[in-house]
């Protein structure tokens, strides 16, 4: 259980539980419109706990892994310095003030949200960001544009989901498999 | 079942097959908890995940935002260790195992073949929000726009969201 996630090079930096909590603390705090970017921020060019290389490994396994990837970027940079004790203390660093701002929010939203200003303003934020949700998506889509393999995954997935509203596990346990295995074959060739 | 231990054990399902974040299952918690439980409306869903996506820190807070709507801070704290605590300790296995196999043709075709779902999952987050959010053509035209300048600039989307909040305080929406 102990056994740091990543071995650290020779060359790492030696960092201790306090700077894990701080380090990660200060990433949550600044997080506004995504956290990632602070997390890699702290992580490469301030504190250099990370090299570019180091942190792009990283990120790769996050964003595969499931979970928020920045939270896995947490527990994988706190078991590397630290082990399962780093990877709780980053952990709950990076969230503790988002938590706090978020249930101040979710005690604001009780009391006033049936204001008809309020709502309307949610009403105007709510439509923006689901453009911005969209604009990812499509940002996300534009690298598998010459892959037919992966748009037919890419469309059946879509309208299993949000057309017909399927229970998504079973749709990806069926899926997935598939979509690995098309893609293991289009290697192969 | 009690909501709470409801709650534990959807988001504790959840977590575990939510590649690319909590927004690639943003439909099947927006299926859970409007559809199947009705624990929320489609247009407060939409409001909770505007408010999630204002405030700092990962947008995985939406489901703390839903636990305190369906149950208060307990419904709260129980969503949030039920979405995190699968996937963190799923990462600090995988972690010590995943370097190792770095090129390997097996690796490849996992990443390669879960890519176009997960894309697929974030494209029917937008467009299950988009359904929530309307309220007829303006909200469409501004999500369609803010998707566009999004796309199209490097404008920092909190601008474009007071943008939208203005609108909506000025009765467009």
């Amino acid at each position: 259980m102990t056994a740091p996630a990543l071995p650290p090079s020779d060359a790492s930096p030696r960092v201790s539980l306090g700077d894990l909590y701080r380090g990660f603390f200060g990433a949550g705090a600044r997080g506004f419109g995504g956290t990632l970017p602070w997390a890699r921020r702290m992580l490469v060019e301030e504190r250099r706990w990370l090299t570019p290389q180091e942190f792009t490994d990283v990120f790769s396994l996050c964003n595969f892994l499931p979970g928020p990837n920045v939270v896995n970027v947490s527990i994988v940079v706190g078991a590397r310095f630290q082990g399962v004790r780093g990877s709780l203390v980053a952990f709950a660093g990076l969230l503790t003030l988002p938590l706090i701002a978020i249930l101040t929010l979710a005690v604001l939203y009780d009391r006033f949200g049936q204001l008809p200003g309020i709502d309307a303003v949610l009403r105007g934020v709510g439509a923006a960001a689901a453009g911005l949700i969209s604009a990812t998506g499509i940002r996300m889509a534009a690298p598998l544009a010459g892959m037919p393999r992966a748009l037919v995954f890419l469309l059946i997935t879509f309208v299993a989901i949000a057309i017909l509203r399927w229970p998504l596990i079973p749709v990806l346990l069926a899926l997935a498999p598939l979509s690995v295995l098309a893609a293991a074959w289009a290697q192969r060739r | 079942m009690s909501t709470l231990a409801t709650l534990a054990w959807r988001f504790t399902l959840l977590s575990f097959v939510a590649v690319g974040g909590v927004t690639s299952v943003l439909p099947e918690v927006h299926r859970v908890v409007v559809d199947v439980h009705h624990w929320l409306t489609d247009a407060q869903f939409t409001q909770l995940f505007a408010i999630s996506q204002a405030a700092p820190g990962p947008n995985m807070l939406l489901v703390t935002l839903i636990g305190w709507q369906v149950a208060g801070l307990p419904g709260a704290l129980v969503a949030t260790a039920a979405m995190c605590a699968p996937c963190c300790t799923l990462s600090y296995f995988v972690a010590r195992v995943w370097q190792r196999f770095r090129g390997a043709p097996w690796r490849r075709a996992v990443e390669a073949g879960v890519a176009p779902i997960t894309v697929a999952l974030v494209l029917a987050t937008g467009w299950v929000l988009m359904k929530g959010a309307t309220t007829g053509w303006p909200a469409y035209a501004i999500s369609i726009v803010t998707a566009g300048l999004v796309l199209s600039t490097r404008i920092n989307p909190l601008w474009l969201f007071v943008a939208a909040a203005l609108l909506g305080l000025a009765g467009v929406v």
